[in-house]
């Protein structure tokens, strides 16, 4: 079965790669994602404020040196320990040694200079290609919808005009335009567009008044928010189209294929049921589509998207009114 | 010299550990300042893979001991190895055993050791000779170094020497001056060191390994009949080393083109006058007797470079024959000797020399000692010696440096005596440790050692507190070389990098005519000068000194590097001084910044560049007056009411004149008042907490964990608050066995550290605004005057009655005073709470014996200590002995205490019928398990000195004097864990199984923290410290289930943080367990690495993960047919990592490589959930008792 796929430029032995997330952190972990089939290896981001942080962090280690007569510092000497991207830069470095499939870098910047900087140098340390994660809730009363969208496509335009390698860019679903802000960060040059960025969303500790930082994982209830928009971009855009969160069987990997997507992403799944799993998808993918009469994959990619699926409304508001209809009979 | 001389910019412990480095196979070390330098140097750069003159990786061991690294590198030179070790002080005295064992075998080996004072009647951790003196009978040859160039150069020699002469050698130079000196130097190459090398002795050295291919036997047992005759065989190798040494000193010359001697001569060649001296004191006396020669004097010196074996011959050489009055200087003080060591030599000498008709006149000789302690020792203090040998009869056995008004052997010193050349820039920079002056300046002399042909120098005095402590850096750069091993006296720069030091130091007595003075300002050119104290003024005014003024904070704001002034006062002092051209300056400080960041080191790197661009804008001169305006003299050191000694003593220490107090103002014997600190108010706290008494729900944790007592609460009857300050707060306190009491939680605005540790532990948050707590912290300069007064009125309010509490918990201890306050400890410091709580529980009735290490420090460092009494003049009585015997010290504290007791006892036994009523039935019966018990026993104390008071039969007498050891009194034997785990084990062993009643607090901070953070028995799996810089492999040794298995030992683990009320109860149970106790106590610190804010949530962490348990093992519960054992915490129930991912000594593994991180926190994880499950198992055995059946008896 040829599952083979073009994504930012790439061609793909399939669509099914892990998303960016902690997974990649361990050289193992990758070998067995590349032998369980991931066709590229999406790295986590590279945070800026985690930079800024560990700057901190070292600062605050100086605080300490050279102030007491019996002891200069009080921890082995720091020098050894650079701070800054190396030690990204690195590991996207030993992850391409250590795989043959493409390396897929991922960035958050804060300031439009960083965001280019590092984006650079992640082309440097050579990244085959390089997804930006504008992760970054609106929280100023004062700032309007317009200037957060101009700001995500400023980063993306001085981005894509300041490498080489194809940029993807990762989104939230909460933009108020969104089939605009794709079309513009298509216009700009964005190579791919990646739906939808996963918030983390904090949890309330009732008891001591605290708000607790919570990772929960994905179930597959929330691809359908990612079905619907894929199916609205697909074959609208020129670029190509991954989802992420929510693929969990190989059931949701088709679907989002139909829906339009060139890239499956997957994380939640593959921390709860290890980097095999993929495999197991990717031979069920291949079961369906024979049992189905698929002669690639290429043939049901946007299958069901807006422009081409029978029912187009279905994807927009009428289908709102109609479930709620049929939900009350 | 066929290649170029390359130089570097080091001190003096690194110049002699980069050849001991290179021309070592093992290393064997133990941490102890001021060497341990020498050892983290060796360690890193083998962890680096630096290799040594043959290519391999030399192993460096970490031991228990410096006793254990003796023994370590005693059997690694039998086994064939090359051999090297650092140490000092205590360290040295530990080695000595084996020393005598490696020379009497004749063994190469070259020791390095940073001479430092033996404690005596005080610890001292400076510099001096009293423990190299200490091992003048080892049989090792000793080699005196008095620079750095020389560190380095001496230790090639040595090295080279011991190869081939086979006697050993202690190489010394002086702790501090020379050890932690910052000097440039030329560096010796890998070729210099092979050249100096004798491979064949090297194989020789081979050959004589302990093998079983070729087998002897060493170290046999000798008896009356061989051993002295077995003894004196070795004497030719003696009789030969100093040749060996000597040609070993020319081989080095001819390569190297530095010439060396046995002993050097510097001088007139017709001296008439002559010191005899050996370590830095003879850099400054060479200084001197240059500038005195060039003047006419006929006078001279002689370095002694080898002091063992003392070659007569060289010495009398040495000495010019028309000396006639001779000054041996002892950096060394030997109580009852005729004189110093070497005095002694040199009369000896000379006798002998003499009689071979080596030496025709007949000098005087006088002996004197100088610079104890690292006391300075400068030229007005030569020029002062031979000013008395030019008396005609001059004073033996003399002190300089010192006034000795009690004995008046100290010599009179010209006050204003400079001889330094106007050539050479001198700087004096005061700063903070945590402001980054002393790494600037580092910095600074490498830039201008390294980029101008100029020599350069730089030391640096600390002082001895560890929150908020003054650094004073000593900068010289000029034509070299420079000899001058003294503090900087007319300083042509001086920089004052915190403001509020105006108001506290002189520090324009170090200023010369015309200085420049940079002040680290909030006020501006226009405003400062009025905000100067008077004497200030007049200083600036009398000696034209050009002021300076840039408001660095602020600027350090604007940037982004709060708090980091550094580099921005860095670029400053190039810009006023002109040492260096201004813009390559800049491109240096620049450079070096990269250098610390890394070039991709991202913001901190920008900011770091920005602070530099905008220095000079923000630098302003100031226009001075023609005379002094201010009104206002510089504030009182302490106030007005702090009793005479701390006015005429302790305050003199404070403001840094130490040095000018006389013999006579010191007790004879090191016994010290207890509560000083409280008259030392620091104001370190940018801000403190502040109560909010709305929110406030009366638990008084914040008063626990606070480790400076420096914030406290207490309950009062209402009509006390008459008179009370405006600002007092207070409220209602809502308990019912105090209705209608008052409560107040007060802060000590001027003692706080401004950790927050109290408000991070809060649990009281607004409920309609969770940010806001019971305690906020706030700007404290605002607060300072209002709540000083608040203070001091809440310290006069009535302590509470101590009988009272039904149940003594976290609340109820919390109301009894802390008798340990103020402590120079580091701010969050996790060990003080601890020890705090120990004398709010007990304090009124205990000796602590308390091992060397930081606790010993913050409690007993001068001027200031914080062990204090009760308002009955009551409290912890205190004493060090040493590091490695302080269970064995705890314990002799114990049977002396015994012994007093029963000798009281049995008094009032055999005094009983003359006692009134049943006084001595009671006195013996006592029950003093509680609060009321001993206060009734306290009374009937009373009731028995009162009836004695008149009567004078001897029985009575020795009674009355003996009467308070009826009142039960308790042992704390303190330490960390280095003390426990590590040096002091096998004691603290012994002392668990007398089954005497003493209690031992553990402080475990998982590493040595006093000496910088080297790894012990303690540091858990994964961590790095140093000696273990890429993470710890083998788990934390298990101290509380060892000692669990005596079965007889009361054991703890606890951690305030995670369950304070546990802490409290394991205390209150170690305390009444009539046998040894062994609490082993978490505490959070700073070579953990992160900000102390969050020490008391990473221990909930370290708890609720499994990696620190919580437990106690109470034998009593035995013989009620109970477990032992009753573990305090649940199974682990948040991974591992969560706990270490916070915490830089775990991050840092991390970041040399995750993988290993990754395997090490697993096998954290592992070893957690193990550890929990064994305990848990043994928290459900009970014994069962024996049966006849069953044994069969």
């Amino acid at each position: 079965m040829d599952l083979s796929t073009k994504y930012l430029g790439l061609t793909l032995a399939s669509p099914l790669m892990p998303g960016a997330s902690p997974l990649v952190d361990d050289l193992g972990m990758v070998r067995r994602l590349e032998d369980a089939g991931a066709s590229a290896i999406v790295m986590h981001s590279l945070f800026e404020e985690q930079i800024l942080s560990e700057e901190r962090e070292a600062r605050l280690l100086e605080s300490h040196r050279e102030s007491h007569a019996e002891a200069a510092s009080y921890l082995p000497d720091a020098g050894i320990f650079p701070l800054g991207p190396d030690e990204y830069l690195e590991q996207v470095q030993r992850i391409r040694r250590a795989v043959g499939v493409p390396v897929i870098a991922s960035l958050n910047g804060t300031t439009p200079s960083s965001w280019i900087e590092y984006a650079r140098l992640i082309e440097q340390a050579g990244a085959h290609a390089l997804e930006l994660n504008v992760y970054e809730l609106a929280t100023d009363l004062l700032e309007e919808g317009e200037e957060v969208e101009r700001r995500v496509l400023e980063i993306a335009e001085a981005v894509v005009g300041s490498v080489s390698i194809p940029v993807a860019v990762k989104l939230s679903p909460f933009f108020s335009s969104f089939a605009n802000l794709a079309a513009r960060l298509d216009q700009a040059g964005a190579d791919g567009l990646v739906i939808f960025n996963r918030f983390y969303q904090p949890d309330i500790d009732m008891e001591a008044l605290d708000v607790l930082p919570t990772v929960h994982l994905s179930d597959s209830g929330e691809l359908l928010l990612r079905l619907r928009w894929l199916a609205i971009l697909s074959g609208r855009v020129r670029a190509s189209l991954a989802v992420t969160g929510g693929v969990h069987t190989a059931e949701d990997a088709i679907k989002a294929v139909m829906a339009g997507a060139h890239a499956v992403q997957m994380v939640s799944a593959l921390l709860k049921r290890g980097p095999e799993h993929l495999r197991r998808v990717r031979e069920e993918m291949v079961q369906w589509m024979e049992e189905h009469g698929y002669e690639s994959l290429a043939q049901m990619r946007g299958s069901m998207s807006l422009v081409r699926s029978g029912n187009p409304a279905a994807f927009e508001r009428a289908n709102y009114v109609r479930v709620l209809q049929s939900w009350r009979a | 010299m066929d290649t170029p001389i390359r130089t570097t910019t080091i001190d003096g412990n690194e110049a002699a550990a980069s050849v001991a480095h290179r021309v070592s196979e093992v290393i064997a070390i133990y941490p102890i300042t001021p060497s341990s330098t020498m050892g983290e140097l060796a360690d890193e750069w083998s962890a680096a893979g630096k290799k040594n003159l043959w290519g391999m990786v030399p192993r460096v061991v970490e031991m228990q001991s410096e006793g254990g690294a003796a023994g370590a590198v005693h059997g690694a030179l039998q086994a064939g190895a090359l051999c090297t070790t650092f140490t000092a002080s205590q360290g040295l005295l530990l080695m000595i055993p084996n020393m005598y064992k490696i020379a009497g075998e004749l063994t190469p080996f070259c020791m390095h050791v940073a001479a430092r004072t033996l404690a005596t009647h005080a610890l001292s951790i400076f510099g001096d000779h009293s423990d190299v003196m200490a091992c003048r009978q080892t049989g090792f040859a000793l080699l005196a170094s008095g620079s750095v160039q020389e560190a380095q150069d001496f230790a090639a020699i040595a090295h080279a020497a011991t190869l081939k002469s086979r006697v050993p050698f202690l190489h010394f130079f002086d702790g501090f001056r020379t050890s932690h000196e910052v000097a440039k130097i030329e560096e010796l190459s890998d070729e210099d060191l092979s050249a100096m090398l004798d491979e064949g002795a090297i194989s020789e050295h081979r050959r004589r390994a302990l093998t079983p291919d070729r087998p002897v036997l060493r170290g046999t047992a000798q008896n009356p009949d061989v051993f002295f005759q077995a003894r004196e065989a070795c004497n030719a190798f003696y009789l030969s080393c100093p040749e060996i040494v000597r040609e070993t000193m020319d081989r080095f010359a001819e390569r190297t083109g530095r010439s060396y001697g046995l002993f050097d001569y510097a001088g007139h060649p017709e001296a008439e006058r002559v010191i005899v001296v050996m370590g830095s004191g003879a850099e400054v006396a060479h200084e001197t007797v240059d500038w005195m020669v060039a003047r006419g004097e006929r006078v001279g010196l002689v370095k002694v470079r080898l002091y063992r074996p003392f070659d007569v011959a060289s010495f009398a050489a040495a000495l010019p024959q028309s000396a006639r009055a001779i000054a041996v200087l002892d950096r060394t003080k030997e109580p009852g000797a005729v004189g110093e060591p070497l005095y002694q030599d040199v009369v000896a000498a000379l006798s002998e020399a003499r009689q071979a008709g080596a030496v025709s006149g007949e000098p005087r000789v006088i002996g004197g000692r100088y610079g104890l302690s690292s006391k300075e020792f400068n030229p007005a203090m030569v020029k002062a010696v031979f000013d008395e040998l030019s008396r005609p009869a001059p004073k033996g056995h003399f002190t300089v440096g010192i006034v000795d008004d009690v004995t008046g052997l100290s010599l009179p010193v010209a006050t204003d005596f400079d001889i330094e050349p106007d050539a050479m820039v001198r700087a004096v920079f005061f700063g903070l440790g945590s402001d980054g002056t002393v790494g600037a300046n580092k910095n600074t002399i490498k830039i201008i050692g390294e980029t101008t042909p100029h020599a350069a120098q730089g030391y640096f005095v600390y002082d001895s507190k560890k929150s908020g402590a003054v650094t004073i850096s000593h900068l010289r750069f000029g034509p070299g070389p420079i000899r001058s091993s003294y503090l900087v006296g007319k300083a042509s720069f001086v920089a004052c990098h915190q403001f509020e030091f105006v108001n506290r130091y002189d520090m324009l007595e170090h200023a010369g005519e015309g200085a420049d003075f940079l002040l680290n300002s909030p006020y501006g050119p226009a405003e400062v000068w009025d905000r100067l104290p008077l004497e200030m003024q007049e200083q600036i005014v009398e000696k034209r000194i050009k002021l300076h003024v840039i408001d660095a904070y602020r600027l350090a704001r604007e940037i982004g590097l709060k708090g980091r002034i550094n580099t921005i006062m860095q670029t400053c002092f190039f810009a006023i001084t002109g040492v260096l051209p201004a813009e390559e300056a800049i491109g240096k400080i620049k450079e070096t910044i990269e250098e610390t960041y890394g070039k991709k080191g991202g913001e901190v790197l920008k900011r770091n560049f920005e602070a530099v661009d905008r220095a000079l804008a923000a630098l302003d001169a100031v226009p001075v007056p023609a005379t002094a305006t201010a009104e206002r003299p510089r504030p009182p050191v302490v106030a007005p009411e702090a009793p005479d000694f701390v006015q005429r003593v302790t305050a003199v220490m404070i403001s840094n004149n130490g040095d000018l107090l006389p013999v006579s103002a010191f007790p004879v014997d090191g016994t010290w008042p207890v509560g000083t600190s409280r008259w030392e108010k620091r104001n370190i706290a940018a801000e403190i907490p502040v109560w909010d008494s709305s929110i406030c729900i009366q638990c008084n944790k914040c008063a626990l964990v606070c480790p400076h007592a420096a914030i406290r609460v207490k309950v009062y009857e209402p009509a006390l608050l008459a008179g009370a300050p405006e600002s007092f707060k207070s409220c209602d306190f809502r308990a019912s066995d105090y209705a209608g009491f008052k409560y107040t939680v007060q802060v000590a605005p001027e003692d706080c550290t401004g950790c927050s540790l109290c408000v991070m532990f809060c649990p009281a948050k607004d409920k309609a605004n969770p940010k806001h707590k019971s305690i906020n912290m706030e700007p404290q300069e605002p607060l300072r005057e209002a709540e000083r007064e608040n203070y001091a009125f809440f310290l006069d309010l009535p302590e509470p009655d101590r009988t009272r509490p039904r149940v003594l918990d976290v609340k109820s201890t919390q109301f009894f005073q802390p008798l340990f306050e103020y402590s120079g400890a580091c701010a969050g410091c996790g060990e003080t709470p601890y020890l705090k709580l120990l004398t709010q529980l007990f304090g009124d009735r205990v000796l602590v014996a308390n091992a060397t290490g930081c606790s010993s420090i913050y409690g007993g460092n001068l001027p200031t200590t914080p062990w204090t009494a009760n308002r009955e003049g009551r409290g912890p009585a205190w004493s060090n002995s040493l590091f490695e015997d302080n269970a064995e010290f705890g314990l002799g504290m114990r049977l002396g205490l015994d012994s007093q007791r029963d000798t009281a006892r049995e008094l009032v036994a055999r005094l009983a019928t003359g006692l009134p009523g049943a006084l001595a039935r009671e006195l013996l019966g006592a029950d003093q398990s509680n609060e009321k018990g001993i206060a009734a026993q306290r009374a009937r104390v009373e009731e028995l000195k009162r009836v004695l008071s008149g009567r004078t039969d001897p029985e009575s007498v020795r009674l009355a004097l003996a009467a308070d050891y009826l009142v039960r009194k308790g042992v704390w034997i303190v330490g960390g864990d280095g003390w426990a785990y590590d040096i002091g084990y096998g004691g603290l062993d012994h002392v668990l199984a007398s089954g005497r009643d003493v209690n031992i607090l553990v402080l475990d901070t998982e590493v040595y923290s006093n000496t910088g953070g080297q790894q012990s028995k303690a540091t858990p799996l994964g961590a790095a410290a140093k000696f273990a810089a890429a993470g710890k492999e083998m788990p934390k040794k298990d101290l509380g289930l060892l000692a669990m298995g005596y079965g007889n030992v009361y054991v703890a683990s606890i951690a305030f943080g995670s369950k304070d009320a546990q802490t409290v109860k394991a205390f209150l149970e170690a305390e009444a367990y009539p046998g040894p106790s062994l609490l082993i106590a978490y505490s959070h610190c700073i070579a953990h690495g992160y900000d102390m804010a969050f020490g008391a949530e990473q221990q909930k962490l370290a708890v609720d993960s499994g990696v620190w348990p919580l437990y106690r093992f109470d034998p009593r519960r035995i013989a009620a047919g109970q477990p032992a054992l009753q573990l305090d915490y649940a199974a682990p129930k948040i991974p591992v990592k969560h706990f270490m991912r916070n915490e830089n000594r775990f991050r840092m593994v991390e970041r040399m490589g995750a993988e290993r991180a990754r395997e090490l926190a697993a096998a954290a994880q592992r070893q957690a959930e193990r550890r929990f499950h064994h305990y848990q198992q043994l928290a459900t055995l009970s014994d069962a008792p024996p049966t006849g059946e069953k044994t069969g008896v």
